[in-house]
């Protein structure tokens, strides 16, 4: 992976409705946590952009993750 | 600390009959959560019983299962590896590799399966009946069902399928076969799969392994052709025996009991609801034995855990922790929340889960609609189990209708 331009920002969300608590993203990521109801949230809403936020929304079994880029709002994952 | 809990047990116990829950898990969650077992290949272990340390250690990154794939590893297969190339990663390799088929099997690719499945359910259930009672529902439904599925997804022709399901067979269990005939088979089934593969980079394919062919050859080169023969591998494997297991498991606990006050209406047919309390119900055994090795030093249970040292997380355990799940011995067929564990947790989550789901729900929802007067055809006595198998099930279960 090249990655993006050091100054690219992203924004996460994860939809409470669908998420179904797996983990799968909080365990390969530092950017996800998982509250006490069972279901992830990110850490903080804009990021620095990073391939393993990208690769937690791409392995998230229901697409509850959604990255955009902050500064544009052009879908980044999944 | 008393002698008492110093005690050092054999596991896995010992499993009992038909679908009982092995009684330990409930003595230790109340008086050891945190208890030391001896494995049958590489010594002692820690266990733990309830749901949040079950939970901690299948989510915590600071637990892992690379560690795991060394001679010396606490185990229950004689080979440190046999447990699947996506199981015996730790993240970001892991991560890498997961991501390459992740996206096969997201909620919404996979209801773009279900029509399909829906077919294939209702032709095994044709052949049923034109064959007439009594048939067994192993045979005839629960495996050809979720063999299809799984190989036609990936690829696989349908001439081949018997000869794959011996070898996956022989790879899963415990003590049914010798380490050489589980060798041989895993080496078989690798054969089967480089084969396809070539065949594949010849003539590309829109199947799964078609897309995994492209995707290794690919610029970006996202996996290797090593990686690409046993992931494929490990799909066949999991992707049958457990969901096979587990239709012919629910099936044979609907047909067991008087099963709760809501009768579910013709037109809604078998409630999601109920197919997860299913799941959360039987003690499979599949995710239960699968350990994981702390590579740093970890609190749990109010004890340290050390780097290095192994711990078992039976989900099957957590399934059943009264903390959590009220009355668990009891199936509710409106439980919710329902937060069980049956597909693990964390980054191993299982990667079929959603296919699971979907399968189960359309296996169960076919014998619901077609043939609402299914009963056992034999006496409870005579339901054979599977046994030195990790996934428990009847070997057959005959039905009628
Ligand atoms: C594969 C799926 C199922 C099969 C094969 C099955 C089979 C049966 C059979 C053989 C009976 C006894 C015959 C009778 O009393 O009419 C029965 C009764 C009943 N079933 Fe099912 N069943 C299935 C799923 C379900 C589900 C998912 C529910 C509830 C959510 C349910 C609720 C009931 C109820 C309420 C009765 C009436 C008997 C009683 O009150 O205990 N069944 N079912
Ligand atoms: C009812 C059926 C099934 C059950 C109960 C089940 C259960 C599980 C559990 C508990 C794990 C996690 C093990 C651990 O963390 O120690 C797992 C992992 C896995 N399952 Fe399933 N499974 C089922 C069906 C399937 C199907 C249909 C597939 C295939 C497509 C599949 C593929 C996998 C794979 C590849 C993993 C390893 C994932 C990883 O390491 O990232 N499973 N399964
Ligand atoms: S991977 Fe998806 S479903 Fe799993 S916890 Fe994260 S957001 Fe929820």
């Amino acid at each position: 992976m090249t990655g993006e331009p050091a100054a690219a920002r992203w924004r996460l969300a994860v939809d409470a409705e669908q998420c179904i608590g797996s983990a799968a993203c909080a365990g390969a990521c530092a950017r996800f946590r998982m509250t006490d109801d069972g279901r992830a949230e990110p850490v903080a809403e804009v990021v620095d952009a990073e391939e393993a936020v990208r690769d937690a929304a791409e392995c998230c079994p229901v697409e509850a993750i959604t990255v955009t880029d902050a500064d544009t709002g052009a879908p980044v994952a999944p | 600390m008393t002698t008492h809990s110093r005690q050092v047990r054999d596991f896995p116990f010992e499993t009992p009959a038909r679908l009982s829950m092995e009684p330990l898990f409930a003595t230790l969650r109340r008086t050891e959560p945190l208890s030391r077992v001896r494995l049958p290949y590489g010594g002692e272990a820690w266990l733990v019983t309830r749901y949040e340390d079950i939970r901690t250690v299948l989510g915590d990154p600071r637990f892992g299962r690379a560690a795991t794939l060394h001679d010396a590893a606490p185990r229950i297969q004689p080979d440190p590896a046999g447990e699947g190339v996506l199981m015996s990663l730790d993240p970001p390799d892991h991560t890498r590799l997961r991501k390459t088929v992740a996206g096969v099997f997201t909620k919404r690719r996979v209801e773009e399966l279900r029509p399909a499945t829906e077919r294939i359910a209702g032709e095994l259930l044709d052949a049923m009946e034109a064959t007439g009672p009594p048939a067994d529902l192993v045979t005839s439904f629960a495996l050809p069902l979720s063999v299809t599925v799984i190989c036609d997804l990936l690829g696989v022709p349908r001439e081949d399928r018997e000869k794959l399901r011996r070898w996956s067979d022989a790879l899963l269990s415990t003590t049914a076969c010798t380490p050489a005939e589980m060798a041989a088979s895993t080496e078989a089934l690798a054969d089967y799969f480089a084969t396809l593969a070539r065949q594949r980079r010849q003539q590309p394919t829109d199947d799964l392994l078609g897309a995994l062919v492209a995707r290794c050859d690919s610029r970006e080169g996202q996996l290797d052709e090593g990686e690409l023969v046993l992931l494929t591998r490990d799909l066949l494997i999991a992707g049958h025996e457990t969901t096979a297991s587990q239709i012919a498991n629910c099936t044979y606990l609907l047909l067991q009991q008087p099963h709760g006050a809501v009768r579910p209406d013709a037109d809604a047919g078998m409630p999601m609801s109920a197919v997860e309390e299913l799941l959360r119900f039987i003690p499979l055994g599949s995710g239960s034995f699968r350990a994981r090795v702390a590579t740093e030093e970890v609190e749990l249970c109010g004890r340290r855990v050390r780097p290095g040292e192994t711990v078992f997380a039976p989900t099957v355990a957590a399934n059943w922790d009264p903390e959590v799940f009220h009355d668990p011995g009891t199936l509710d067929w409106e439980r919710s929340p329902n937060p069980h564990l049956a597909f693990g947790h964390g980054v191993h989550h299982c990667l079929g889960a959603q296919l699971a789901r979907m399968e189960l729900h359309v296996a169960l929802g076919a014998l619901l609609e077609r043939l609402p007067g299914l009963r056992p055809a034999v006496g409870e006595g005579e339901i054979e189990w599977k046994t030195g198998m990790q996934v428990r099930g009847p070997r057959t279960l005959p039905v009628r209708w």
